[in-house]
């Protein structure tokens, strides 16, 4: 199979993640879409690590890995938290940290 | 011990009492620092006279030692030293000021007992004493900028020591502002004695400014009017003369010290030490002496008018001080500073005297109220008589000999000149009038309420207490005057003191009597005999000339006093009526306040006002005002990104990554 199929998929999951990310509103989605960005950059990597023929894009999708795991703590840390005080989950809503 | 030795020790002395006064005025009582103040001085006077026997233990030519502790700062080629110079001339000097000043502290160490603050007078007055002492034995012109500033800062001080009087403060106030007019003047003229000849140093200038300036060249000549205007502001000549009836405000031992005996003579000290610049700018030397002819005779029509006891007597030494001025410009330095050592006498103690009898007057200065204190304060008249006999050169008297000295070389050295002396005569027949008008008016006829009061039960009259000036209701609390003050009559150390001053007064003049004696002028000789004018002598048989007619009018002068003011009272008033214009000119002080301020005050308001309104607003206020709106625009302009909905922000963040690979992906290919 040719390189591009790969390249073309991850493409597709990251427009999907982007878009899911400047339309939805719940955190809990954009957590979601976000998690899909990621993974799509993965996908990217490995496909290229197995066309050049060395392990370094795969010990990158690792580490990224790694960054969406503790990303995902804090997100859903953040969230839980929200919840508790019985704030609305909706990220428009939340906006009083401008500045 | 050498001359220079004494001398840095004569400068620590004061210093070191107005240091110890000022820190332990906790800790000390308020006698034992009237007492160490005293000493203070008292010691520098000491050490005075040291330095003065081993002065007089060296070969005349060798009388001048300049000595330095260390460079005080050294920049572009210019070492300034710490250094003192000592000869003759400064030598007399340190005399004058620390025996004067010695007797002075003893005055007011009975004067002011039932003051607050005392520790914070004599610390003042210390400091002053140091100040004026570092001004004439400065061996530079920096250290005599020094000096001369903080004479002028001592001077504020004391001038408001009663700083809860207004009239007291905004005295101080005229005065310092005055004098820093006059600091410039000086400050400019070291500017340009610097870059003309390459040092601060007394020696060095002196030796240099022939070498480098030919005479009447402007350079000397705008120096010697820049030194003049530190001369005159500090010295109360005309036009700079206002602050001085003013700072009568002050106690009446800070008038005593500061403006009549010491800190007022400053200017002729600078115009004696500085002779051979003054040489060679006669141009500039010539209008000092005018401007001191014309403050003689106009200060001396002024005191005929004025009806304060102690404006007057400041008036007169306005008047005292012109005469020094005139001779020191023109050539008759040992006369000028011996005037100026006899009238330190005569001043001090006619101020001491006006002291005691506005203590008994309850503060109250007007002589109009004041009559028959000859019997009520023996002691104090007699004092006053002498004083005014000294000031209104009755023969044999200190006074007699020193102002006829000035006006015989004057005399003798011809020309225009010689109309300087017909002036100054003039001046010594106003001074006999002005002196025993005072004098007639206060002591003679029916005791005032207050001298009754003190004939009747022996003690001072009271009022309640107020400002003479203004009729101010006051307390006796810190920032005015004490409960009272103290007359000679009560306190030893104040009748000491004017005893002291009054055989000065009156036998000081004993050590130069043309013919007879010479002390004085052999001494100061070695200061002045490079100057070419030191060589016009006036013969002995033309100063006896000059010192007979100078009797004949001193004589004239009291009897016309006696004449107006006792034989016929009713005379004054006629003359008041029938000369109104001259009586309202004099009583206006010649309207010098009032033409000052039209020339001076108000155009420098106007400028400000216009500065205000004007260049202000518009100018740097635009300015100001212009960068603030620029910068706050520009924040609101980027405020509107920063909207907190976090979907835009990630938009953004998208649309740049999209766009800057499409940008890639277009340049690529």
């Amino acid at each position: 199979m040719s390189i591009e199929w790969y390249i073309v998929l991850s493409s597709l999951l990251f427009a999907i993640g982007a878009t899911g990310i400047l339309l939805r509103r719940s955190p809990i989605v954009i957590l979601l879409c976000l998690e899909l960005m990621l993974n799509a950059g993965n996908l990217a990597l490995i496909a290229f690590s197995r066309m050049v023929g060395n392990e370094e894009g795969q010990i990158f999708a690792l580490v990224v890995m790694v960054v969406a795991a503790c990303e995902v703590v804090i997100g859903l840390g953040l969230i839980v938290a929200l919840f508790r005080r019985r704030l609305p989950l909706d990220v428009d809503e939340l906006r009083e940290l401008r500045g | 011990m050498s001359a220079t030795t004494w001398a840095w020790l004569v400068l620590l002395l004061p210093l070191l009492g107005s240091i110890s006064i000022a820190l332990g005025f906790r800790a000390i009582p308020a006698r034992v620092a009237g007492i160490a103040g005293t000493a203070a001085v008292g010691l520098a006077f000491a050490c005075a006279v040291a330095a003065l026997i081993a002065l007089l233990g060296e070969e005349p030519e060798g009388r001048h030692h300049a000595s330095s502790l260390w460079t005080y700062a050294s920049a572009g080629g210019l070492d300034i030293d710490l250094g003192i110079y000592v000869d003759p001339l400064s030598v007399l000097m340190i005399l004058v000021v620390t025996g004067v000043s010695t007797l002075i502290h003893l005055y007011s160490f009975g004067y002011m007992r039932s003051d607050e603050g005392y520790h914070r007078f004599f610390s003042y007055l210390n400091f002053f004493v140091f100040s004026m002492l570092l001004l004439v034995l400065a061996g530079n012109f920096v250290l005599l900028i020094v000096g001369w500033a903080f004479v002028g800062f001592a001077s504020y001080a004391l001038i408001s020591f009663w700083y809860r009087r207004t009239t007291a403060t905004g005295a101080g106030m005229k005065a310092f502002v005055i004098n820093v007019v006059g600091d410039i003047g000086l400050v400019l003229a070291a500017f340009l004695i610097v870059r003309e000849l390459g040092s601060f140093d007394y020696e060095t200038v002196f030796a240099r400014a022939p070498e480098v300036f030919a005479q009447g060249e402007w350079t000397i000549t705008a120096i010697c009017l820049l030194l003049l205007v530190g001369a005159f502001a500090k010295s109360a000549q005309i036009p700079f003369h206002t602050w001085l009836p003013d700072a009568m405000e002050g106690p009446t031992p800070v008038s005593s010290l500061i403006h009549a005996a010491t800190m007022v003579t400053a200017g002729v000290y600078l115009i004696a030490r500085t002779n051979a610049l003054f040489y060679l700018a006669p141009t500039a030397a010539d209008i000092a002496a005018f401007a001191g002819l014309a403050t003689l005779l106009v200060a001396g029509t002024i005191a005929i008018a004025m009806t304060d006891l102690k404006r007057a007597i400041a008036y007169s030494t306005m008047s005292q001080i012109g005469y020094m001025i005139m001779g020191v410009s023109i050539g008759a330095y040992s006369a000028g500073l011996f005037h100026l050592m006899t009238h330190a006498f005569f001043k001090a103690l006619l101020f001491m005297t006006a002291g005691s009898l506005i203590a008994a007057m309850a503060n109250r200065q007007d002589i109009d109220r004041m009559s028959g204190f000859w019997k009520a304060m023996r002691f104090t008249s007699i004092m006053f008589v002498i004083g005014g006999l000294a000031l209104a050169a009755f023969p044999l008297t200190s006074g007699f000999f020193s102002k006829d000295s000035i006006l015989a070389f004057a005399e003798a050295r011809g020309g225009m000149y010689f109309w300087m002396a017909i002036g100054g005569y003039v001046g010594a027949l106003l001074t006999a009038l002005y002196t025993f008008r005072l004098i007639f008016r206060v002591l003679p006829g029916r005791p005032c309420e207050e001298a009754q009061h003190l004939i009747d039960t022996g003690e001072l009259y009271h009022g309640p207490p107020i400002n003479p000036a203004t009729e101010e209701k006051e307390d006796s609390e810190v920032g005015f005057p004490g409960a009272e003050h103290h007359t000679a009559e009560q306190s030893k150390p104040m009748a000491v003191a004017m005893a002291v001053l009054a055989c000065g007064a009156l036998f000081a003049g004993l050590v130069q009597v043309p013919g007879v004696t010479n002390v004085l002028f052999g001494f100061l000789e070695p200061a002045f005999d490079d100057s070419p004018l030191a060589a016009i002598h006036p013969s002995v048989a033309h100063e006896w000339r000059g010192l007979a007619i100078g009797g004949v009018i001193s004589l004239a002068g009291i009897g016309l006093a006696w004449l107006l003011w006792v034989a016929r009272p009713e005379l004054p008033g006629l003359f008041r009526a029938r000369l109104r214009p001259v009586y309202q000119l004099c009583l206006n002080k010649w309207y010098f306040d009032e033409a000052i301020g039209l020339l001076v005050v108000r155009p420098a308001l106007a400028i400000g006002r216009f500065a205000d309104s004007t260049f202000e607003r518009l100018v740097v206020d635009g300015i100001v005002n212009g960068a603030r709106d620029t910068v706050s625009g520009a924040g609101g302009l980027v405020r509107v990104l920063q909207s907190g909905f976090v979907r835009s922000y990630a938009l953004l963040l998208v649309a740049g990554v999209a766009g800057l690979t499409l940008y890639f992906l277009l340049s690529a290919s």
